[in-house]
């Protein structure tokens, strides 16, 4: 393998496994303030236990994030030296501007969170976790204005081959930010949702009665934050039509340009070739749900020659966050209609909460994996070639063993990370016992 | 004066702006590294637990100014972020490897069963080791040039030996700050042992430099710039010189002047990085890149200035805040 596509595996193993963590705590850190004013209001001490349950698994998260979020500030230098000296104009402030006005108010306020409880009075802790909360939502905004800016790039001009920003604000949100952040922001609550669900019904199916309230909490948050996904999604998906109609031709494996597209189930697609082979498709439905009209022309492939992104990757990706996308709103709805109507689930139903419980990982990352394999060959749209930024004195070999340990690394946290939350669950159920 | 105009001046606060990020890191992470170093030498199981909670609300904020110090690098001299960092890419990486490590250890080790604790601990004190001494191997390639052959690399191969000392020095008097009776007694003997390895080093790095390179051997040996440059040494060596009988004297009774060896320690801390940074200046990477060559577009970094104007006031007020709420010796810790 060359070193470009090590560059980009390794960078790409450091991305995913970082988002894993920030795609929990983003959307915990405002679950956490809600228990927290549950609390408060109700001096009930079931918001109180589990404020302390996840609060814990919280803080796991954020150290998780903390430290593959370093690496990534690293990362950007040693496997891309051209993405800044391009648009480091662009990049460096929007960086910039997460580190000063959300890292160090998260990372300090985290202190007082987890450790100033008994140090500061009820209400500077809840003002605390609120920081905390606004402090990772900051981060999420800065980062999506990036990312985004990197999809749908504006607000600037190139002279000699580096960007210049003209409209700051035009840069922050670009024609895709607003959809992305709301649909990764609206992730991360599904993502957190079905965590809380899942160990929650872990718990209760070991006859801990106690884990209601967190069980409501993500099994109700989950039912309503899935048709919004759905319907943000769609519309993230008519915004990345308009500007990256390669992307969306790829996503929907449609080679030719075609009126009366349809929408295929499941597919091979054929890179060489140009074709998919075992198509199973519903006639019109591309068509139907990219251009809401059964006679919609659909660009195909054909028209972007070789710049346009692998297709196996992102029919599959998408499809897998699709399918992951319908499993959660079948069994939020299940499990809100026991509630609802019974004040109780099914023991079936609480077993399968907690087989999606790290659902929205797979989700997040099918979702992520689509969107950015889906910009190749460009780093930037339309600016700057992934090809173009690599660092030239940096060997095949160098990424090889690097990237190794990085995995081995990374495989390890997240088995470890794992076993640990489902540890801490059970452990909590002793203590319960012995009350 | 020429530097006023067409906006010269930005790199230069800038480059000052990285500065103090770096230095704030290296006495911040400093001690928490330190402490984790330390810990190989505590032998009971209370004492490491009094030790982490010595830490404890502290160390997130700490690495951020890593990521601070390293994105300022990024964003303003973006030349030199990619020279700096794909010249130290192993390095790096395993830094890297160090900070996760001893990142995720520190919450792992109070959530898991205790038969997995020491697991954890280990890997804490091995994730600060890895990250201490590749510090300072960076250092000592940054100091030459990133050439690499026998010399240089176990020349800074030693530099990240004595980095382990100077951060043992730091981490050693933030404990004696934060700790009380035997584990304070411990680390006064930890301070003393790790002191003159400290010197030892700030020598070793203050001697190379100016021998590697004429520019900074003419800033520092000619008149006048000499005698302005003097106090420099002269200060370091006498405060090393006050440490180490402040150290025999310790402790006081009702602990008084147990913080006397940090502020001493940070303090010859930043002489030490005044010296190297005045070397340095103007080149950000040795004789062959200035600040001005490797700086951002004038308008990017202006809107970083205000940005970090306005909030780095706030920055340092909830930073003061959270150490008023950790204030005095260190607590057992849990959540």
């Amino acid at each position: 393998m060359d070193a470009l596509m090590l560059a980009r595996i390794q960078f790409a193993a450091n991305i995913s496994f970082h988002i894993l963590f920030p795609s929990i705590s983003l959307a915990l850190a405002w679950i956490l303030l809600f228990f927290k004013i549950k609390f408060n209001i109700s001096k009930d001490s079931k918001w109180l236990d589990a404020y302390k349950f996840w609060v814990k698994i919280f803080a796991l998260c954020f150290a998780l994030g903390v430290v593959s979020g370093i690496t990534m500030s690293f990362q950007f230098g040693t496997n891309w030296p051209g993405f800044m000296q391009t648009v480091g104009n662009v990049a460096g402030p929007l960086l910039a501007y997460e580190v000063l006005t959300a890292f160090f108010l998260e990372a300090t306020f985290l202190g007082v969170m987890l450790f100033g409880y008994k140090r500061v009075s009820n209400k500077v802790h809840t003002i605390a976790t609120f920081l905390v909360a606004f402090g990772t939502t900051a981060s999420a905004f800065w980062i999506i204005a990036l990312n985004s800016w990197m999809q749908t790039p504006v607000g600037f001009e190139m002279i000699d081959g580096k960007a210049y920003v003209t409209n700051w604000f035009e840069v922050v949100f670009n024609p895709s930010m607003l959809y992305r952040l709301t649909h990764m922001l609206i992730a991360s609550g599904l993502t957190a949702a079905f965590l809380l669900a899942g160990i929650s019904a872990y718990k209760w199916l070991k006859k801990d009665k106690s884990v209601i309230a967190s069980l409501k909490t993500g099994i109700y948050l989950a039912a309503i934050l899935i048709p919004l996904q759905i319907f943000v999604g769609d519309q993230h998906g008519l915004n990345t039509l308009k500007y990256q109609p390669a992307k969306i031709a790829a996503m929907e494996a449609i080679w030719k340009t075609q009126k009366q597209a349809p929408l295929l189930l499941f597919a091979i697609p054929d890179e060489k070739q140009k074709t998919n082979h075992y198509e199973l498709g519903i006639p019109r439905g591309a068509s139907l749900i990219l251009t809401h009209s059964l006679d919609g022309e659909i660009k195909g492939l054909e028209e972007f020659k070789d710049n346009h992104p692998p297709v196996m990757p992102l029919f599959f990706g998408f499809r897998i966050m699709v399918g992951i996308g319908v499993l959660m709103l079948i069994i939020s709805w299940l499990a809100g209609a026991q509630l609802l109507f019974n004040n109780i689930i099914k023991p079936w139903v609480a077993k399968l909460l907690v087989t999606m419980s790290f659902s929205g990982w797979i989700a997040t990352l099918a979702g992520w994996y689509t969107t950015e394999i889906g910009r190749q060959p460009w780093l930037v749209q339309g600016i700057l070639k992934t090809a173009e930024a690599t660092a030239k004195n940096v060997s095949s070999e160098m990424i090889i063993s690097t990237l190794i340990m990085y995995l081995s690394i990374y495989v390890f946290l997240i088995i470890a990370f794992i076993l640990v939350v489902f540890n801490l669950a059970k452990k909590s159920i002793k203590l319960e016992s012995l009350v | 004066m020429e530097i006023f105009e067409h906006g010269q001046w930005l790199p230069l606060v800038f480059v000052i702006l990285m500065g103090v990020a770096i230095l704030a890191y290296v006495i911040l992470d400093g001690y928490d590294l330190g402490v984790g170093i330390l810990m190989s030498l505590a032998s009971d199981d209370r004492d490491k637990d009094k030790m982490i909670s010595s830490i404890g609300p502290f160390w997130d904020a700490n690495e951020t100014w890593l990521v601070l110090g390293v994105g300022i690098l990024l964003v303003a001299f973006p030349m030199a972020h990619g020279i700096i960092l794909t010249s130290l890419y192993i390095p790096v990486a395993i830094m890297l490897a160090g900070l996760i490590l001893r990142g995720v250890a520190f919450d792992f080790r109070i959530k898991v069963e205790n038969e997995y604790k020491h697991y954890w601990n280990k890997a804490f004190i091995t994730g600060s080791f890895i990250t201490t001494i590749s510090q300072g191997f960076m250092l000592g390639m940054y100091i030459m040039g990133f050439e690499y052959n026998i010399y240089t690399v176990s020349f800074s191969l030693l530099v990240g030996i004595c980095l382990v000392a100077g951060y043992s020095l730091v981490g050693a008097s933030w404990l004696i700050m934060k700790t009380e009776e035997e584990l304070q007694l411990k680390s006064i003997k930890w301070a003393k042992a790790s002191l003159w390895l400290a010197a030892f080093g700030m020598c070793l790095v203050s001697v190379a430099t100016p021998l590697l390179s004429e520019r900074i051997f003419e800033k520092w040996f000619t008149l006048p710039g000499f005698f302005f440059l003097a106090p420099i040494p002269v200060l370091t060596g006498l405060l090393i010189i006050f440490l180490e009988f402040t150290l025999r004297k310790l402790p006081y009774p009702k602990d008084s002047y147990c913080w006397v060896p940090f502020v001493g320690t940070v303090m010859v801390f930043i002489l030490g990085f005044c010296g190297l940074s005045y070397s340095f200046f103007p080149y950000i990477v040795q004789d062959k890149l200035t600040i001005w060559e490797a700086a951002s577009s004038k308008e990017s970094l202006e809107v970083i200035l205000w940005g970090a104007l306005a909030v780095i006031p706030f920055i340092i007020g909830y930073t003061i805040f959270a150490y008023r709420v950790f204030w005095g010796k260190a607590k057992e810790l849990n959540y």
